[in-house]
């Protein structure tokens, strides 16, 4: 799908409330300020704006605009419930359109950081209300009443004491006309109809009959395919290619080099433009290119680990956060814990490969495609090809994934470099093995944890993180410390735990990096919970008890008992291994209780998992619940099945024969529980990732005594 | 290249195409059906399944002179109103994320219903541990298909 057609009705340029620029970056603040006018088709086709994400016409059909991306985790669902919410219609009346790239219009567009709701929704229930509140008084003004006579309901405003009634169209041009009230009354939670509620995903019957648009279903006339052969070595040049026999597959158009960036550095390849996929790919095989890999590392999975554990033994690295010392209580230890985890690198394996429609049509250019970050692609591409911003128009298809991988610039800004030089518009496709051999990943991170206990009680813990900084690779200094060490660690720990730091020894590869779904959570947790339960055992406490002893906030209380006494903790029986870890990432908190036992054979099985969340203020009970889940099964796959290598500065896993997800028949049984509290909201998409690995293993240990600190490691073989 | 006489959701398309040519991408790109999807090309991950004479195919990997003359369901066969019993129950439990796997998700669960009216779930883990989902809507996946062949036992 892409947006309903609905009938054009006549523009009426609107004064209202819209979105000012918010500062272009990780901004999660969501606020913005009124402004004047709002642009563009979306007005035009859609009717009347009263701000930038609501548009009605004037038969009362209901546009709403999410300006998110849609890539499985509810924003395309989230958005519009808010706001209908606040604005008094049915959601299953509304149209919803994705936002094209605009800053100006939405304010921060990047869908990452778990950010959608928690980012968007104080502002966007306010807007909604204003909303609601104009068309209020455009309706009582038309009736001579009190505007406090009326009320809004299912898209209509109605006046109470003679129960007349009008529908939004009829109102919208006059409440457009109107100042936005400044200060509105927001719901109380209790009546709300639809936040809060498990509605069915508006998104759900386009992806069960084959009609949602992904980014790689989108056509143009005369659109052509391109695929490209880019160096594998992760950058370097083209020295020179052949394409005689390349230029005799039928229907191969066009082959010239093209060079895109990848953060800093150049990637050099070589595109094959075709009629249809399959004769760009032909036409691709066919090619002969001799690569110039001058100044590449040609690096090693091994030697990478092997100088990490070195790193993490020789050196201090820089102290991101220190409370109390825990050196002078470390020396006088006699027995400590020292400590080594170690987690792979990761593909984000997105189930829709990359790809991006580029129409380059000289002083500007329109593009397609799965994008994670429409305003950031906007940027660049004007940047970087030198197109006035505002001929820049960038639009959202579905994701078939993201997990960070698609707010990368590389793919989008290579699309357009492949039109401008083919003179067409060009749906570039990367195949399944670009898309896991070229990166960015994410990075393997090494810990060294060191820790003691005395009297049963934490006497200090030391951590050092050692791993790539995605951080350098976006420009960020080399001298200060990974501010990413703390993610995953619950920062509750450090109101009872005296005599604790972190810090980061910074390590560099030439291996690209990005963001990968929960970012360093998705490792810092594994290494985190995994040595607090070390701790646990070594002061002779239970492990779930001695989280609660150390996590004294009123949440975190609430969230340990309710794990305790869904997953019958305190009625272990014995053959049967329990582990616990809780983690916070992006303003919310994640417990989780792993049940594991052995099977006839012997092998591990896991029984079940049982996650409570506490999110805060949330839109859609059942959208958090399906994001826990998937949050497991991606923890899962990360901890048990896959994992990059690299072998000479070359991918060694090229597809999902060698890079082996998760399957039906692996997946554990998965309770979601959510808290019910006031808080602010916070973030779903990621925190139920990182507390699923150290449960698992910690359930090993208890189950088997055995202490797994290296990742991946093989169920079937503990 | 050759002239191929594809029936695909019971209507005829006569192509001119490298007979080599996955099926697939004759399905996406000259056919026009967008919704089964590529995923792999190596038949790893099942988003490209398609039925062919009623068994679940993987269309990356059959080259279209091979399905020439043969009868293809894709997604869009099945039904455009959501109203196969299959597409309804994985709207009832709600299954999809990003959406990506289901066509292929959704075609297996067919074929294996039309086999096993009543599948377990040894016959479920049987028919679908072919099919990746990233988004890990597998909890899901099984319920729905113990759903639909509910719907379809009542309605049979």
């Amino acid at each position: 799908m892409e947006p309903k057609d609905i009938s054009r009705r006549k523009f009426i340029r609107a004064t209202g409330l819209s979105a000012t620029a918010l500062t272009l970056g990780f901004n999660f603040s969501g606020e913005s300020k009124a402004s004047t006018i709002i642009k563009g088709e979306d007005a035009e086709n859609y009717g009347v704006s009263l701000n930038s994400w609501i548009h009605i016409d004037t038969n009362g059909k209901v546009t709403i605009v999410s300006h998110r991306a849609e890539m499985g985790q509810g924003a395309y669902q989230a958005i519009p419930q808010m706001i209908a919410e606040e604005l008094e219609v049915n959601l299953d009346e509304v149209n919803i359109i994705f936002g094209k790239g605009d800053t100006v219009k939405y304010g921060n567009q990047i869908t990452g950081g778990s950010s959608t709701v928690r980012g968007t929704y104080k502002n966007l229930s306010k807007l909604s209300a204003s909303a609601r509140e104009m068309l209020i008084t455009a309706a009582a003004n038309k009736w001579s009443v009190p505007a406090a006579e009326c009320y809004a309901e299912a898209g209509h405003v109605i006046h109470r004491p003679s129960g007349k009634k009008m529908h939004y169209g009829e109102l919208v041009v006059d409440a457009s006309k109107l100042e936005a009230p400044k200060n509105v009354q927001l719901k109380k939670i209790e009546d709300y109809k639809l936040v809060r509620k498990p509605l069915p995903r508006q998104d759900t019957p386009l992806k069960t009959n084959g009609t949602a648009v992904f980014g790689i279903d989108k056509t143009l006339p005369g659109m052509l395919y391109a695929m490209v052969e880019r160096n594998p070595r992760l950058r370097g040049k083209v020295k020179s290619y052949d394409d005689t026999a390349a230029l005799k597959v039928p229907g191969v158009k066009k082959i010239f080099k093209v060079t895109m960036k990848v953060f800093d550095t150049d990637r050099e390849g070589v595109a094959v433009v075709a009629e249809s996929t399959w004769a760009a790919m032909q036409g691709r095989k066919a090619l002969k290119v001799v690569w110039d890999d001058t100044g590449f590392d040609f690096v090693n999975t091994e030697d990478i680990y092997k100088k990490m554990k070195a790193e993490l033994q020789s050196k201090e690295g820089l102290s991101a956060k220190k409370q109390g010392d825990p050196d002078p209580i470390l020396a006088q230890q006699k027995t400590k814990l020292d400590v080594v985890y170690e987690t792979p690198y990761q593909a984000h394996a997105c189930m829709e490969p990359l790809n991006c429609v580029a129409h380059h049509k000289g002083d500007s250019i329109e593009i397609w495609g799965p994008i994670q970050a429409p305003d950031w692609v906007q940027g660049d591409i004007s940047q970087k090809m030198g197109v006035k911003k505002e001929n820049v128009i960038v639009n959202m298809t579905f994701l078939g994934g993201g997990f960070g991988r698609k707010a990368f610039l590389d793919f989008t800004h290579e699309a357009c470099l492949i039109s401008k030089e083919a003179g067409a518009p060009v749906q570039v496709i990367w195949t399944r093995e670009d898309d896991m051999t070229q990166g960015p990943f994410r990075p393997g991170v090494s810990y060294r944890a060191e820790g003691a206990v005395n009297n049963g009680e934490i006497s200090a813990i030391k951590f050092r993180l050692c791993g790539q900084n995605i951080g350098h690779w976006l420009g960020s200094k080399k001298d200060v410390p990974n501010d990413s060490v703390l993610e995953g660690f619950q920062p509750h720990y450090f109101d009872s735990i005296k005599n604790i730091s972190f810090s980061d020894v910074p390590f560099e590869t030439p291996i690209p990096i990005m963001w990968w779904r929960s970012v360093y959570a998705s490792t810092n947790g594994f290494a985190y919970e995994s040595f607090m339960d070390e701790l646990a055992i070594a002061a002779g406490k239970d492990p779930l008890a001695f989280r609660k002893q150390y996590l004294k906030s009123d949440r975190c209380q609430k969230i340990l008992d309710k794990v305790e006494q869904v997953s019958g903790w305190k009625n272990r029986k014995p053959k049967q291994g329990y582990g616990v870890a809780i983690t916070e990432c992006f303003s919310s908190t994640v417990a989780q209780v792993v049940k594991v036992s052995k099977d006839a054979t012997g092998k591990i099985k896991i029984d079940k998992v049982w996650a409570v969340i506490d999110c805060g203020w949330y839109v859609n009970p059942d959208t958090v619940r399906a994001q826990v889940e998937g949050s497991i099964v991606m923890a899962l796959g990360a901890a048990t099945n896959h994992e990059i290598h690299f072998k000479d500065g070359l991918t060694v896993e090229k597809n999902f024969n060698t890079y082996r997800m998760p399957k039906i028949n692996e997946i554990p049984s998965i309770e979601v529980i959510i808290m019910d509290n006031n808080e602010d909201a916070g973030g779903v998409g990621e925190p139920g990732l990182p507390p699923f690995t150290p449960a698992l293993t910690n359930a090993i240990y208890d189950l088997t005594g055995k202490r797994i600190r290296k990742l991946p490691f093989d169920l079937a073989k503990v | 290249m050759a002239k191929i006489t594809l029936k695909v959701n019971k209507k005829e398309h006569t192509i001119d195409a490298d007979p080599q040519m996955p099926l697939l991408w004759a399905i996406r790109d000259i056919v026009g059906l967008k919704g089964t999807k590529y995923g792999c090309g190596v038949a790893q991950c099942g988003a490209c399944t398609v039925h062919m004479e009623g068994q679940p195919v993987r269309s990356c990997s059959i080259p279209v002179i091979g399905a020439a003359n043969k009868s293809i369901t894709t997604i869009e066969g099945l039904s455009d109103d959501n109203s196969h019993p299959v597409q309804a129950a994985w709207i009832e439990e709600q299954v999809p994320q990003c959406g990506y796997c289901q066509s292929g998700q959704i075609m297996a669960a067919v074929a294996l219903l039309q086999k096993k009216t009543s599948p377990t779930d040894a016959d479920i883990d049987a028919a679908m541990q072919g099919h990746i989902c990233r988004c890990g809507t597998y909890p899901r996946i099984r319920e729905a298909i113990k759903k639909a062949s509910k719907k379809m036992t009542v309605k049979g």
